[in-house]
């Protein structure tokens, strides 16, 4: 095992258990806080996988806007910032059974598909992946069509945005 | 002769040598001299707000017409270590009810999150702690972790004094980031890549001078980034206490204002790097020790001007920062990056792409647009007064009836 | 490439050290007096009263949502400033046609005064 291994490893169990801590995490701005380990988490993931760009984006938008975005709204919204009290309804047994027997049948379903075992093909030598997203991004044969989608939808979610104060006034 | 004029890539060199030599394997060669390179970052980034919280009081000082520390040391330059030794002696005070944990890695993750900007930043060709090739986002990213740091503060406090104003601040410095990442899309336009050593050595012309606008963008939004006057509401001692700081005491709060200092500094260093051509000057790249010495001259100018700039100006009200950041700063930067990539593809492609046309069109564009503003600020203006002024219809009495 | 990443990685590891070993040591050295009335929480010297909960301002989090907004926009616009040489001109286009279009929700949203500090 080497030292990427090792460390992919590490990662892998931080991201896991801090996700499994939002669930269960008695007070709601502790399950965001460990909802941010959890992104923080992913984010070095893409950096195993050779996306630098994809694990600042990761950190950028998730932490540095949705979480704040997330705690804001869990902290305005709550009367008492540290409720505590079970997280857990009574059915949590066979919930969890559930979760485990989803996790066996994807682990059998994708450990049989064929490409899973199989290295894929490094990047190749000189290809400069920022540069082929940017020229990705707006070719009209390639992904033009979902990034001007991707503006309109930024604009429903400033609509959105402009509904919700609408309703306060 | 090799050692002068590169210290620090020989020391790197020999040391690997020497581990390789232990019979230590490659890679872990390569992880311990990086350990130690990040190790002697970070100190250093440290050890230099002693010497810039020293620069500032006395500037501060002298500019209201007064010494400032002159006691501790020629001329008081020694005066930060007797303070950080009263800092460190002061007792903490965890308030009732505040949750530990959040509380006390607050400050730990606000203070990390400056310095962690210092691992792009580079001081010559050859010395820089990492080069990735997205700097540029990895700056904007990590600043936004210290916003996290903030509202943790002011949550675990149990205070609602300082929830409000972890809130008031998150909320400045969240709008603020959108004019600066958009000034910051301007050296990426004009530099063609993200890295910020490449930017450096995409600036044959500094940037500054291509695109003014961009700079003086830059520097604005910097200054409410890191919360400094004139956008220093929430640290103002007469509002809501010392806002998310309030329930901090001893080194914790020491921890806050250290990273407050250094992230004025980082960010002069950032905008000598982007705008002002960092460690470029006459003879730089044979000797990197020169390039060090530019980069530092660069950011002390910055760092002067940041200085001024907070002693002289008066204090924003929150809701006029927040007009101008959104109604006047984020329009005009939009306004910015849409003129700077028209000329730059219309240049490209006429094939007229020698640097002193880019030069004199980018600025001239620059200008165009101070221009534009100004009189649109001053037409705004204009109607404004002649509302006010305008005769208004008073009130009369109405005509007494003839008898009475 | 990932060697640049190590030294992110192991920056970020000591970085969170640092602040705290001075912490740490400060906890060692300063004075421990604590009494009920230094622990109390402050509220301008007077008796806390009610929980500790904020009135809910929706301008917090329309400010923190439009951010959110642009920032998005921001770093889809990233690559395509990186890549801005090789693209024709249809792609610059159509890059600024995605930068006037949040410019005109930007204005929108100032009409129906929603970015308003009430």
């Amino acid at each position: 095992m080497d030292l990427m291994q090792i460390s992919f490893f590490i990662f892998a169990v931080i991201t896991l258990v801090a996700a499994f801590l939002v669930v269960t995490a008695k007070s709601l701005v502790h399950s965001a806080l460990w909802l941010i380990v959890a992104l923080f988490g992913v984010g070095v993931l893409y950096v195993f996988l050779d996306a630098g760009f994809f694990a600042v984006a990761q950190v950028l938008i998730y932490i540095g806007a949705i979480a704040i975005l997330i705690i804001f709204a869990v902290m305005l919204t709550r009367k008492d910032l540290r409720d505590a009290g079970s997280q857990h309804n009574t059915i949590w047994p066979f919930a969890a059974l559930a979760a485990v027997f989803l996790f066996v049948g994807l682990f059998f379903v994708l450990s049989s598909w064929a490409s899973f075992t199989t290295a894929k093909p490094g990047l190749l030598a000189g290809a400069n992946a920022l540069s082929d997203l940017g020229q990705a991004l707006v070719s009209p044969n390639a992904y033009l069509l979902p990034f001007e989608l991707a503006s309109i939808l930024l604009v429903a979610a400033m609509i959105g945005a402009i509904y919700v104060s609408l309703i306060k006034k | 002769m090799e050692f002068l004029r590169d210290p620090i890539t020989f020391i790197g060199n020999w040391l690997e040598g020497l581990l390789l030599g232990w019979n230590i394997a490659p890679a872990a060669a390569t992880v311990i001299v990086t350990l130690l390179g990040a190790f002697i970052l970070g100190t250093f980034s440290l050890a230099l707000v002693v010497f810039t919280i020293w620069m500032e009081r006395k500037l501060y000082a002298r500019i209201q017409d007064r010494l400032g520390p002159n006691r501790v040391g020629p001329w008081g330059i020694l005066q930060t270590f007797p303070d950080m030794v009263k800092i460190f002696t002061k007792e903490y005070i965890t308030p009732d009810g505040a949750d530990k944990a959040v509380y006390n890695l607050a400050p730990i993750l606000t203070v990390s999150a400056v310095i962690l900007l210092w691992a792009v930043i580079p001081f010559a060709p050859t010395i820089v702690g990492s080069e990735i090739n997205v700097g540029i986002l990895y700056i904007v990213a990590v600043g936004a972790l210290g916003t996290l740091g903030i509202i943790m503060a002011g949550w675990s406090s149990n205070n609602k004094y300082a929830l409000l104003g972890a809130f008031r601040t998150v909320s400045q410095m969240v709008s603020y980031e959108v004019p600066m990442v958009l000034a910051l899309l301007v050296p990426v336009l004009l530099g063609r890549t993200m890295g910020v050593n490449s930017l450096v050595e995409a600036q044959s012309v500094w940037f500054i001078v291509l695109s003014p606008l961009a700079a003086f963008l830059f520097f604005l939004s910097a200054q409410a980034e890191i919360g400094r006057a004139p956008f220093d509401l929430l640290e103002a001692e007469s509002e809501l206490v010392a806002g998310y700081q309030t329930e901090y005491s001893g080194l914790k709060f020491g921890m806050f204002y250290v990273g407050e200092f250094l992230h004025a500094f980082t960010v002069s260093a950032l905008m000598a790097t982007l705008f002002l051509g960092g460690w470029r000057g006459p003879w730089a790249e044979q000797w990197p020790m020169l390039g060090v010495a530019y980069f530092f001259v660069k950011t002390f100018i910055v760092y002067f001007f940041v200085i001024v700039l907070r002693i002289t100006m008066p204090r924003l009200r929150i809701d006029q920062m927040l007009n101008f950041n959104w109604k006047l700063l984020t329009p005009i930067a939009l306004v910015l990056l849409i003129g700077t990539a028209l000329v730059e593809k219309t240049l490209q492609s006429f094939g007229l792409d020698s640097l002193g046309l880019r030069t004199i069109i980018n600025l001239g564009m620059n200008l165009l647009i101070i221009w534009g503003t100004i009189e649109i600020l001053r037409r705004s203006a204009h109607t404004e007064r002649q509302q006010v002024t305008e005769p208004r219809p008073v009130a009369m009495a109405p005509n007494t009836p003839a008898s009475d | 490439m990932l060697n640049d990443w190590l030294f992110i990685g192991l920056f970020f590891l000591i970085v969170a050290i640092f602040p705290g070993v001075p912490i740490l040591l400060a906890g060692l050295l300063a004075p421990k007096r604590g009494s009920p009335a230094k622990t109390q929480v402050y509220e301008c010297g007077m008796e806390t009263v009610g929980d500790t909960w904020v009135q809910f301002k929706v301008q917090y989090y329309i400010f923190a949502l439009t951010f959110l907004v642009f920032d998005v926009e921001l770093v889809f616009l990233f690559p395509w400033a990186v890549a801005f040489d090789k693209l024709p001109l249809v792609g610059v286009i159509s890059g600024i046609i995605f930068i006037l279009v949040l410019f005109g929700e930007l204005l929108a949203a100032w009409r129906k005064g929603v970015l308003e500090w009430v």
